[in-house]
């Protein structure tokens, strides 16, 4: 767990700065034990596994929305990329017969090109993240359109076997999206606290006018962060299709929301300069444990899942609020 | 005595901004293993000077020679990495982060693109116990008070290999003990042979830690000498001088003599007021008709004493009596409710709205004070600026011109009139005639002199003694956050003032 908290030697005691990643982690087994206490068949270990395979796709881009928080910024486009990325995946493979390694390089390089050019915009013309990726949003959600208005299935032979398959542990099993994931998360934990491209995203958050006066390269860092929220975006965007094996415009309508819930109650502040993946990971955790509660209880209505996760920010922004009161003394 | 070569050498530096020669022909040295002190008033020009050297301000003429070298630094990156550091009050350093990383940033020792982090702590601990500084490198930067940040600021500035190292006013936010600390550490660089450029404003600071003092006034070099060879008062005379051209234009201003008045009991009278760490408690009366000036150093406590009695701070201590009641001044809205009005020395930050028109902005304080629900009538409105414009001479005469186009002087009485629109009872002017060109300089002077004969209190604030003892019936002397002693203005020069300044005791 060392390099995903982006701890390092010398440090022996749990720090304050821990402290959100740990509520997280509480809220989280406090879910967890309601869970298995009301339903029965909630403490089978495939349960928490089944969270992960359904929300693999969310994870990735949730991963990638960390990025871009820890500077400051927002970004809304990811939903509408993710939706992007589906339907430029099903059109390319099922109308241009296109073959699988071609169209994953090619819809990954598109998300990330799309990042790029919206963290150019905003780098280079001091524009406001939300507005700037709020355009990126519905120019990605309306390209979508001009590929399609209807859903398009996809009957690849590669998707369909990434939607069947499973990497097996035992009597346990996961998607092999969960794997990708996973690894997306390893890897961005390991850049955050081992890179100076990490280090340099903390800074800013922290405070960019010190990073730019501290010789930090504020522009290139800050351009890289969406970039790869972009490519996160469309990552996950492949993951989506393995899932649903279709590419559809109205696919993961509202998810930007959904991901910055996630790292929010992660523990990553909205200000910046202070989260871990970790967190973020536990924050998608604890949004997969409130729907798969609700499917089990059977009779509650699913908008309480959104009851729930708004209630829960709630509580996180304050938590936030409190603890950055006490750090200024 | 022979002199060792200089590290640092300034010559004949000047910088124009559009309309105002902030720095003129100015030289400045700095030796290898000295504490420099570069003194003056507000507007001297020495953060224009630290500008020119680090490549903020592009100078308009001169030469910087770095160890021998011509140099010209494109911005504070460049000059850190030529040797050329500096420590700033505010902190530019990253809270969020820990010690030991922001002492390292951007340039992290790293194997393979991985950062090293026991490396980085490792030298950090180091570097720490080097300075004789007890903090954690690995704690958050942000859980250390300002002092130590800077110390931070400090050791990461060494790292880099200062040379130079800039103290840009790094002791405004430190109590007693911190600044101890800084010394210290500045001692102990100094030891080491660094150079050691150090911005204050005060006095005891420059007699504790410098070697030599250079005084910049008006963006002019006033003298550059040995500290230990530099009496207090020599050194106030320096930075305060006498502007002979603005005396030369100045007609003798008629005092009023409000004598009679004085048995009253005052229109605002200060109790012990006080806030902590901006200045200490302190006792002040203000009669009707009557003109108190104000005087001290800059960052003595002046406007602190005025932001204070308008309620724009809170006070820790003390209380305020308007005519002889206790009434609590919270925020300004209440201050201007008991007829208390204040012109701010920032009359471009906090006074005037520079896009509203001359109009609008007189009538702005009247507005506030009625209530927005009741909004004066604009012929009455028209009336009451037209009158203002006239008695305050504003050029030009026209209430639909933008303030940002008017000149400094005219900026100046259009803030001015605002608050007379209110009918204060008193009138806290915050250096009111600074920055703005001698003619109207006079007149403000003079209006200060007829509102006190018509029965308005003044506090007036000023950096220029001459000033401040010309148009007062009593000065009150402030010095280091203290106010020193009040006393009435019968022949009291300039010089009595400057020696109470600088030795901090009444004589």
């Amino acid at each position: 767990m060392t390099s995903l908290t982006g701890r390092w030697p010398g440090l022996r005691r749990p720090q304050r700065k821990y402290i959100p990643v740990l509520a997280t982690l509480s809220l989280l087994a406090v879910m967890y034990g309601v869970g298995a206490v009301r339903y029965e068949a909630f403490s089978d270990g495939q349960v928490i596994l089944n969270v992960f395979v359904d929300n693999a796709f969310l994870l990735v881009v949730a991963a990638g929305m960390t990025f871009v928080i820890l500077t400051g910024g927002i970004d809304l486009s990811v939903g509408s990329v993710v939706a992007l990325t589906t339907m430029l995946s099903a059109s390319l493979l099922q109308e241009q017969g296109w073959p699988p390694y071609a169209v994953l390089p090619f819809v990954l390089f598109v998300g990330a090109l799309l990042g790029f050019a919206m963290g150019c915009i905003i780098h280079y013309f001091e524009i406001q993240p939300f507005i700037v990726t709020l355009a990126g949003m519905f120019l990605a959600r309306g390209l979508c359109y001009t590929i399609s208005t209807s859903s398009i299935p996809i009957t690849d032979p590669f998707w369909t076997s990434m939607a069947q398959s499973k990497v097996r542990f035992g009597e346990y099993f996961v998607s092999p999206s969960v794997i990708v994931a996973l690894v997306v998360v390893i890897v961005g934990a390991y850049v955050l606290s081992h890179t100076r491209l990490g280090r340099n995203t903390y800074a800013i958050g922290g405070n960019p006018a010190s990073a730019l006066l501290m010789g930090l390269p504020v522009a290139r860092t800050q351009i890289t962060v969406y970039a790869i929220s972009g490519f996160c975006s469309a990552l996950g965007g492949v993951l989506l299709s393995f899932y649903m094996l279709s590419g559809y415009g109205l696919h993961a309508v509202g998810m930007e929301l959904d991901a910055i819930a996630a790292v929010v109650i992660g523990g990553t502040l909205l200000t910046g300069g202070s989260g871990y993946l970790v967190g973020t990971v536990l924050g998608v955790l604890v949004l997969g444990v409130i729907q798969t509660i609700i499917t089990f209880d059977g009779t509650l209505s699913s908008w309480w899942t959104k009851i729930v996760i708004g209630a829960l920010l709630f509580v996180f922004i304050l938590l936030q609020r409190v603890i950055g009161a006490r750090k200024a003394r | 005595m022979a002199e060792p070569a200089a590290i640092l050498a300034m010559t004949g530096i000047t910088k124009e901004f559009p309309g105002v020669k902030a720095l003129s022909d100015v030289d400045f040295r700095l030796f290898p293993g000295e504490v420099h002190a570069l003194m003056g008033e507000n507007g001297a020009g020495k953060s224009t000077l630290i500008k020119a050297l680090t490549g903020v301000y592009d100078i308009d003429g001169g030469e910087i020679l770095l160890e021998g070298e011509a140099v010209r630094f494109t911005g504070p990156l460049q000059a850190q990495q030529a040797g050329v550091s500096t420590v700033y009050q505010e902190i530019n350093l990253c809270p969020n982060l820990s010690v030991a990383e922001n002492i390292f940033i951007g340039r992290e020792p790293r194997r393979l693109g991985a950062i090293q982090w026991k490396k980085i702590h490792r030298r950090a601990t180091e570097l720490l116990r080097r300075l004789r500084l007890d903090i954690d490198a690995s704690a958050l930067l942000g859980t250390y008070s300002i002092a130590v940040q800077q110390m931070v600021a400090i050791a990461r500035a060494i790292d880099i290999s200062a040379k130079v190292l800039i103290f840009d006013e790094p002791t405004s936010s430190l109590d007693a003990k911190e600044c101890e600390q800084l010394f210290r550490v500045m001692r102990q660089l100094k030891d080491e042979g660094i150079a050691i450029l150090f911005v204050t404003h005060f006095l005891d600071q420059v007699y504790e830690v410098t070697d030599r003092v250079t005084v910049l006034r008006n963006g002019r070099l006033v003298g550059e000498r040995l500290t230990a060879e530099l009496a207090q008062i020599d050194l106030v005379a320096m930075m305060i001088g006498k502007e002979l051209e603005v005396l030369e234009q100045l007609d003798e201003q008629p005092k009023s003599s409000p004598a009679a008045l004085q048995d009253a009991s005052p229109v605002v009278a200060a109790s012990e007021l006080g806030r902590d760490g901006a200045v200490a408690p302190f006792n002040l009366a203000i009669h009707r008709g009557e003109v108190v000036g104000l005087a001290g150093l800059l960052g003595s406590g002046r406007t602190e004493v005025a932001r204070l009695l308008f309620g724009a701070d809170r006070a820790d201590h003390g209380q305020i009596r308007v005519d002889g009641t206790t009434v609590a001044v919270r925020n300004p809205r209440t201050a201007m409710a008991h007829g208390i009005a204040f012109c701010s020395e920032n009359r471009r930050t906090e006074g005037l709205v520079e896009d509203l028109t001359v109009r609008e902005n007189i009538i702005l304080a009247l507005q506030a004070e009625r209530g927005w629900s009741r909004p004066i009538p604009r012929r009455r409105q028209e009336e009451l600026v037209d009158k203002y414009i006239k008695a305050l001479r504003i050029t030009p005469a026209n209430p639909d011109m933008v303030v940002r186009n008017l000149s400094g002087g005219n900026q100046q009485k259009v803030l001015l009139a605002r608050w007379l629109i209110t009918e204060p009872r008193l009138l806290i002017l915050d250096e009111p005639t600074r920055g703005i060109d001698v003619g109207a300089k006079a007149e403000i002077q003079r209006l200060v002199v007829s509102l006190a004969d018509g029965g308005m209190a003044v506090l007036f604030i000023s950096a220029e003694l001459e000033e401040v003892l010309r148009l007062s019936h009593k000065i009150a002397v402030l010095r280091d956050r203290h106010l020193v002693t009040e006393m009435p203005n019968d022949g009291v020069d300039v010089e009595h003032v400057m020696r109470i300044i600088a030795s901090g005791a009444a004589v």
